[in-house]
């Protein structure tokens, strides 16, 4: 268990040194001169001119060698300073605190809907495998999975806000907001986590000590709360980590559409306009992240089934 | 714990649901996202949202208005401008509006690239009541300078000593409770406003980059006034009983810039072919969805630099034909015109940030191939086409230009076409027409130099004019009061009421 954690905070070391070292140089690759390209997101793409540009490599000065703005990040995160932002002038912790909050909310809540939607659903299919919930469930997840989000999204909207007037159509700021987008994704995770419920479950409904359970005259409740649940937990939780760091960085679609301000849009933004400290603040706070949650799932597979340690 | 936060957000949906025609709050969506406090990069959403307040303002007819001078005039000389400020003002810290803190605003202003930075000004300073602008050359077009949104005028309680600004705080009519960029502020009214108090006590911003969402929250009722709708959403709203669709034809201009040093653009008569090659009403209507081809550079909007008498760009396919061959361009095996063992084959640069762009380059290019010219697109960053500009690698670029920043394009002219410009001109020099545009900068001239200067561009084609844009707007019929302004500073926001 130590040596697991141990192995993941090494991890993040590892992790933090390669991201750091990576963006840098990727930044550094991409075409273009840096200076129009930081004036063209700044100003607008059609106020970028030579004298906005100049102005701009003067105030931050780009013609320094690359290394030496790559040493002065580095030590100023040594002191935990992330530095400021070259388009908005805003502190990239700040920034990245609110629009990565976003996201993490908004993946949270679409999560959360998704276990509501999904797993239960699954375990019922997978109790009766074969059934027909099972069949219908394969039907209905196929379905959802191929919409794609940005369709999905509108059909919402246009059926929940236009049609009903139900919910905001999109926006920002109120608990009300959160729905439409987060049951965008959910539908579409739920799809998704169904199915592996159903699988894991149908596996352990058939398993020779599930049988054993109902012929010593356990209830059904009694024999999925004690054999069931916990036997699908491993593969739910590992599936749910998984998809938890999509949904942080890759939900750019329906952020865009629902007007919501996440970190996938500002990580776009920022490579566009070369913004640097924000394109290396938000990836090292993404790595990490990762590290983080890949070491929660660990502890909640091992919570789950403590047999054998944790595979690190 | 997941229970409660389902409920709470159950209940919270059936709270605004209930209230969403009217909940008290002014919603106000755009595609434009807030960069920051910055007048300088965010400006033209802190003037839409009436947060901050520039000098002299703007009607819809082009006209100065006053604003936080209530009057101005110029010294015999031209060199000092003297404006008279507004008294009584306050900005939202509570702090007075002197004529200190406007030269502090204006000062950092041109400190930081823009259309100010252009402007012949050697000093700005307060004296008493009075904002001194002061000159190294005279230039007419200065009050009109000081209506952009880059001039607009902060506290300086709200500039860092580096000038960059942290927070605003401006004079306007509504004061901002919350910024957060890039997407959302909220707002709310001013108490110690020097004008009449707003009717509608909050509003809000939210930038929404789609256009297709932009039109849902219109129908859905959850916006108030939509700004910058796409044309398939225009349709539609139109027949939505609880939306009115505004719209004005505004002073920008999709155009085609030209390398008049490359060897096959230098003659005149080879960029009035490809003026030629271009079927404008086709284009406008078939990508921007409004039948407004533009048949010279500025829009009949602009009335002072629109001439009615000026002979129209036309579409004439068979006679671009002929102009080449006239030039010495022979169709090779393939259809594309030679000369001299040279293809005429050029490459156009342009950006996708306006959608129409990048559709608007895949005509063009159908439309050049008809008289033999072959053009590859690159629809590339912005920035790009400066760059090329200054290295001399450009051939065409794609995009549009709005004239009316201020609403003396004489400014723009200066910039982009006395002699050439990034997004102008580009290795093009006539004398007259610098010459002409300098003496109307300086306030010499009148009617007669203007359509002198605008038959001189119709006739040479530094770029070649394309279409006008229009704006569209989405507004509820819950209010009443809002506009549409063709100079794209207000949305009436102040003078909004809810209907009735």
């Amino acid at each position: 268990m130590i040596r697991a954690l141990g192995y993941r905070a090494l991890q993040a070391v590892l992790v933090a040194v390669l991201v750091g070292v990576l963006t840098f140089l990727m930044m550094q690759a991409l075409p273009g001169d840096m200076a129009f390209r930081i004036a063209a997101g700044r100003y607008g793409y059609d106020a970028v001119n030579v004298a906005a540009a100049e102005a701009v490599r003067q105030e931050l000065g780009l013609d320094r060698p690359a290394i030496a703005a790559f040493g002065v990040w580095v030590m100023d995160l040594l002191r935990l300073d992330f530095g400021t932002s070259v388009i908005s002038g805003a502190s990239v912790i700040d920034e990245i605190r609110h629009q990565l909050g976003a996201s993490l909310q908004l993946a949270g809540a679409a999560l959360a809907l998704s276990l509501l939607i999904g797993p239960p659903v699954g375990v019922l299919a997978g109790l009766r495998a074969g059934g027909w919930l099972d069949r219908g469930l394969l039907v209905v997840s196929t379905a959802l999975r191929s919409v794609p989000q940005f369709l999905m999204g509108l059909i919402l909207i246009v059926l929940v806000s236009i049609h009903l007037g139900w919910l905001p159509a999109a926006g920002y700021g109120k608990p009300a907001h959160f729905i439409l987008p987060a049951l965008t994704l959910a539908l579409g995770l739920g799809a998704v986590s169904a199915r592996i419920a159903r699988d894991a479950m149908a596996g352990v409904a058939a398993s020779p000590f599930y049988a054993f359970g109902r012929w010593k005259g356990l209830s059904e409740g009694q024999l999925f709360r004690r054999h069931g649940l916990r036997n699908i937990g491993v593969a739910l939780v590992t599936f749910l980590g998984l998809q938890f760091a999509m949904l942080v960085e890759g939900v750019v679609v329906i952020e865009s559409i629902f007007g919501w301000p996440g970190i996938g849009h500002a990580l776009v933004h920022a490579i566009f306009g070369r913004d640097v400290p924000m394109v290396q603040g938000t990836a090292l706070l993404l790595g990490l992240g990762f590290v983080v949650l890949n070491a929660l799932v660990d502890l909640a597979a091992h919570w789950i089934d403590p047999r054998g340690g944790v595979q690190a | 714990m997941l229970c409660k936060l389902l409920a709470s957000a159950a209940l919270a949906a059936a709270l605004s649901s209930a209230a969403l025609a009217n909940d008290g709050v002014l919603d106000v969506v755009a595609p434009f996202e807030i960069k920051g406090a910055d007048p300088v990069t965010s400006g033209n959403i802190f003037i839409k949202m009436d947060v901050a307040e520039t000098l002299v303002n703007v009607d819809a007819a082009g006209r100065l208005t006053p604003g936080l001078a209530t009057a101005w005039r110029v010294s015999d000389d031209g060199l000092e401008w003297r404006f008279h400020l507004r008294e009584g003002v306050r900005f939202h810290d509570g702090s007075p509006f002197t004529a200190e803190a406007a030269a502090n605003a204006l000062n950092i202003a041109r400190a930081k690239p823009g259309l100010l930075e252009t402007a012949p000004i050697t000093e700005i300073v307060g004296e008493g009541g009075d904002l001194l602008v002061r000159l190294s050359e005279p230039f007419a077009p200065m009050p009109a300078f000081l209506s952009e949104y880059r001039s607009l005028i902060y506290a300086p309680a709200a500039y860092a000593k580096d000038g960059s600004v942290a927070e605003v705080i401006g004079t306007g009519a509504y004061r901002v409770t919350k910024l957060e960029a890039p997407l959302r502020l909220e707002a709310e009214a001013f108490a110690g406003y020097w004008g009449d108090a707003p009717a509608i006590g909050r509003a809000t911003y939210q930038a929404v980059g789609r256009a297709e969402t932009r039109a849902l929250l219109a129908e859905s009722g959850d916006a108030d006034y939509v700004f910058n709708l796409d044309p398939a959403s225009t349709t539609r709203l139109a027949s939505v009983d609880s939306v009115e669709v505004l719209t004005v034809s505004v002073p920008r201009t999709l155009l085609l810039k030209v390398n008049a040093g490359h060897p096959a653009l230098s003659d005149p008569r080879a960029r009035q072919a490809l003026g030629l090659a271009i079927d404008r009403e086709g284009l406008a209507e078939a990508v921007l969805r409004f039948p407004a081809g533009g048949t010279q550079l500025f829009p009949p909007s602009l009335s002072e630099w629109h001439d009615d008498e000026l002979e129209p760009l036309t579409h004439d396919p068979e006679k671009a034909r002929a102009m080449l061959a006239e030039l010495g361009w022979a169709a090779g095996a393939d259809g594309i015109l030679t000369r001299d063992g040279q293809r005429f084959s050029l490459t156009l640069t342009t950006f996708p940030d306006r959608p129409e762009l990048p559709l608007s380059a895949a005509v063009l290019q159908q439309m050049f191939a008809d008289i033999g010219v072959e053009m590859m697109i690159d629809s590339t960053n912005s920035s790009e086409i400066p760059v090329r500009h200054a290295d001399g690698t450009l051939d065409l670029a794609l995009f549009n230009r709005n004239f009316a920043l201020v609403p003396d394009p004489v400014g723009t002219l200066l910039t982009d076409y006395a002699p050439t410009g990034d997004w102008g001109a580009m290795n093009w020099d006539n004398a007259e027409f610098t010459g002409l545009v300098r003496g109307l900068a300086r306030g010499e001239g009148g009617h007669g130099e203007r359509d002198r200067a605008i038959a001189i561009l119709q006739e040479e084609l530094p770029v070649i004019p394309i279409a006008w844009y229009q704006q569209f707007a989405a507004v509820s019929t819950g209010i009443t009061g809002a506009v549409i302004d063709p100079y794209e500073r207000s949305i009436g926001l102040k003078e909004i009421r809810w209907a009735e």
